[in-house]
């Protein structure tokens, strides 16, 4: 993939924009905005496949990534023996329960051919069905919820590397896509954006309740990490020398051995801590890369090119003989799998799940902002937008401190309309993000960087 | 028979008031979603922020009329604050229309990208509110707080249960019942009223017709910004105004206006009740209900609630997919005024 002159300005300024941050503010700032501009990229590329390629609507990206947090969570965690000992065979008979009463429903509606009595016996299936799985299903959960619930009270995990979770988290969030899509997507595109918007709110809601699951909102917290911890590092030889090598001149200009020790254990622990934001900087780059590279094959493939035909001309996608409905659903499920998988980076990052942090201000709307401004169908542009928009949210507030300083320096410095807008600085990004969408939409609509269009 | 007033008592206390009030407000918020898609035909995401800017106008005039000792005795002092709400909440919808909206209809763009616009007013708006009063939760009803005290109805009557009565319940009601039958007054016999319906009809044949529609627009305008400041500030007064809150109430004010049927207003109201009742019955433990009506041996043991009160949101988001599954077009048939 060639850039052109126009990507290649937008990527220089956003690499300049990081060095000054690392110059101003401190290089550990400028590596925490960068792990999350990377993450907040691979959400943006997931709602573009499906939004960019072919005009599916996705709201429900807060659910995708709670369902990939979970997927974190899951898999990390170690196992809680004594709750699978208590509640694991109440959960498994309402499991089968389950599958029994969807085997039921399906061969009654098989069956049946009256249609009013279809109606009625499935009604009473449910009914009945449903209450004995309930019983047993909280039996379960309540037993498991007992169990040791200031540190534990959920079923654990499978214990295995976080950086497996990633993977997980697409099955995850592309298997509860694959359930939205085949309920919601024959609906209308503003109907689809309310309806998995209020479903996304139904999957965090589920996550912050069921406490056996995901412990709900007592958080589960101390997830391990796929890279080392700063406490190993700073005992690790290695690492010694590698500081030692790295600031030589530096040290070597002090005399004094107590001040030279010193000073080297202040640069071992800043050291440790920006190279641990470094290895999640390279681990984030590469999955981002890879996915970068897979969407633009897939869109310039004749597959992608399917895609842009349905997007532009239903009607006519669907006189050449495209499954329109089959291709919708494949790509939505591939967007929300995207998604899934920056959830599980995103838990991994901050080591913690915490189910009530998921609000669709941060998590739904900041996202599709990422996507207008960058620019839907086109994945540089998803990417670009979502280094943008995240640099600006977490710039943004600085920013406005200067700038409210700058023009109240003429009042007293305890003026009330001025303390009271340093107090509401947070709630700027707010008004920028806002401001920033209704300017994009009017004068750039297709966004910062638009879609090729290749004619071949 | 006693044991039956009793529980009908229960019922009335416990779901039927509340869900009646609740309703009301989701019925005057879906109402205005309404008019929003059958006049100027998109989902306004922005809705519950200009219900959540309606609420704060109010409520800095309330803080003034308080500050001045001016005050309506046993009613609410936000009562004489509501129509400067009202006024403001009109011109931040007409200032909305004029410098955002006007742009895209006049382009004809797809629905979607004016929902997309929405959301950016939304956050705009929603920004101007943070910046204004901050994340807080606010409390801003006064004068007599109950019509009826829950005592005061066992002393009266000599049940066992009580029947409370807050006024801000009452408020809700009437005013609720009074704004809807205007509306539908002013839809059904006035001339303004039946342009604007014709040209929810069919735009082109209304627009042949004579009809100005810079005039609808703005009439229209003029009833959401009622609408909006209206319902957001009589849910304040009832549950106490927190700006976050707003945000969540979109959700269900848009299951309310589709699950009756988008773009008929009737249907909004309808929905809105749809939607409250079957909120707070689903969650509701029915187990005090039950103890009066059964014989004493068959007295529920468990709580009887189908869904524990967490579930409360996700009750509105399932009626609504259901809806939209068994009947896209809402129980009324939308799309038309």
């Amino acid at each position: 993939m060639r850039f052109d002159k126009y990507e290649w300005t937008a990527i220089s300024i956003m690499v300049f924009l990081f060095i000054i941050v690392g110059f101003v503010q401190g290089w550990s700032v400028s590596l925490v905005i960068l792990n999350m501009c990377i993450i907040s990229a691979i959400m943006t590329m997931g709602v573009n496949i499906s939004w960019g390629y072919a005009g599916v609507i996705n709201f429900g990206v807060m659910g995708f990534l709670a369902m990939g947090g979970l997927a974190a969570v899951l898999v990390s965690y170690p196992p809680i023996k004594e709750a699978w000992h208590v509640g694991g065979s109440g959960l498994g008979i309402s499991f089968v329960l389950l599958i029994g009463l969807v085997i039921a429903v399906y061969f009654i509606n098989k069956l049946v051919e009256k249609k009013s009595h279809k109606y009625w016996l499935n009604a009473l299936v449910i009914f009945f069905g449903v209450i004995i799985i309930r019983y047993f299903f909280l039996n379960a959960t309540n037993k498991i919820e007992e169990v040791d619930p200031a540190l534990a009270g959920f079923l654990g995990g499978a214990n295995l590397p976080i950086i497996f979770s990633w993977a997980v988290g697409g099955f995850f969030a592309g298997g509860v896509a694959f359930l939205i899509g085949k309920v919601a997507l024959g609906l209308r595109s503003d109907y689809l954006a309310i309806v998995t918007l209020g479903i996304s709110e139904i999957v965090v809601s589920v996550l912050k309740h069921e406490e056996w699951l995901s412990r709900g909102v007592k958080n589960v917290i101390g997830l391990k990490r796929p890279v080392p911890y700063e406490i190993n590092l700073q005992a690790s030889d290695w690492f010694i020398n590698m500081v030692t090598w790295f600031n030589s001149s530096k040290l070597n200009q002090i005399m004094d051995p107590d001040q030279k020790q010193e000073m080297l254990n202040n640069l071992i622990i800043d050291s440790s801590s920006l190279f641990v934001k470094l290895n999640y900087a390279i681990l984030f780059f590469i999955v981002m890369i890879v996915i970068y590279y897979f969407a633009n094959k897939a869109q310039i493939s004749p597959w992608g090119r399917m895609m842009r035909a349905i997007r532009d001309n239903e009607v006519s996608a669907n006189a050449m003989g495209k499954d329109i409905v089959k291709q919708h659903l494949i790509i939505f499920v591939i967007g929300a799998a995207i998604v899934g998988i920056a959830g599980a980076m995103l838990v991994t990052l901050d080591g913690l799940f915490t189910p009530s942090g998921y609000r669709p201000l941060r998590f739904t709307f900041i996202i599709w902002i990422m996507v207008i401004v960058g620019g839907s169908g086109n994945n540089l542009g998803a990417i670009f937008g979502g280094f943008v928009i995240w640099f600006a949210w977490i710039e943004v507030a600085p920013l406005t401190t200067f700038l409210i300083n700058l023009f109240t320096s003429g009042l007293d410095p305890q003026n009330a309309i001025r303390l009271h807008l340093l107090d509401s600085v947070p709630y700027f990004r707010y008004l920028l993000m806002g401001m920033v969408l209704l300017l994009i939409l009017r004068y750039r609509p297709k966004g910062i960087i638009p879609e090729k269009v290749r004619h071949s | 028979m006693v044991d039956f007033i009793n529980s009908i008592v229960v019922l009335l206390n416990f779901v039927i008031i509340p869900g009646l009030s609740y309703g009301s407000q989701l019925a005057l918020g879906a109402l205005g979603v309404t008019f929003v898609y059958a006049i100027l035909r998109f989902a306004n995401f922005a809705h519950g922020e200009l219900m959540s800017f309606g609420a704060m106008i109010t409520i800095l005039f309330t803080w003034f009329f308080q500050s001045q000792n001016i005050g309506l005795g046993i009613l609410p002092t936000a009562l004489i604050a509501l129509p400067f709400g009202i006024l403001a909440t009109i011109v931040l919808g007409l200032l909305s229309d004029k410098f955002v909206f006007k742009y895209y209809r006049t382009q004809k763009s797809v629905p979607v990208v004016l929902a997309m616009v929405s959301i950016g007013v939304m956050f705009v708006v929603n920004a101007i509110i943070r910046i204004i009063v901050g994340t807080e939760t606010i409390k801003f009803s006064d004068g007599q707080k109950f019509i009826m005290k829950a005592k005061q109805f066992k002393v009266m009557t000599g049940l066992n249960e009580g029947l409370a009565l807050k006024s801000s319940q009452v408020i809700t009601i009437l005013i609720t019942i009074a704004l809807l039958t205007f509306t539908f007054w002013f839809l059904q016999k006035t001339k303004t009223g039946k342009s604007m319906r014709a040209f929810s009809d069919n735009e082109d044949l209304a627009l042949l017709s004579g009809i100005n529609p810079d005039r609808v627009v703005f009439i229209t305008w003029l009833i959401v910004g009622t609408l909006a400041c209206v319902a957001g500030t009589l849910y304040g007064l009832d549950k106490s105004y927190k700006p976050i809150i707003y945000l969540n109430l979109v959700l269900p004010i848009f299951a309310s206006a589709i699950v009756g049927g988008i773009g008929s207003p009737f249907g909004a109201v309808v929905g809105g009740y749809v939607i409250a009742f079957s909120e707070i019955m689903v969650t509701y433990a029915y187990k005090k209900f039950f103890k009066y009506l059964l014989p004493e041996n068959l007295e529920p043991s468990s709580l009887v609630q189908l869904l524990s009160t967490d579930y409360k949101f996700a009750v509105s988001f399932t009626i609504l997919v259901i809806v939209l599954l068994i009947r896209p077009s809402g129980i009324f048939r939308g799309k038309v005024l």
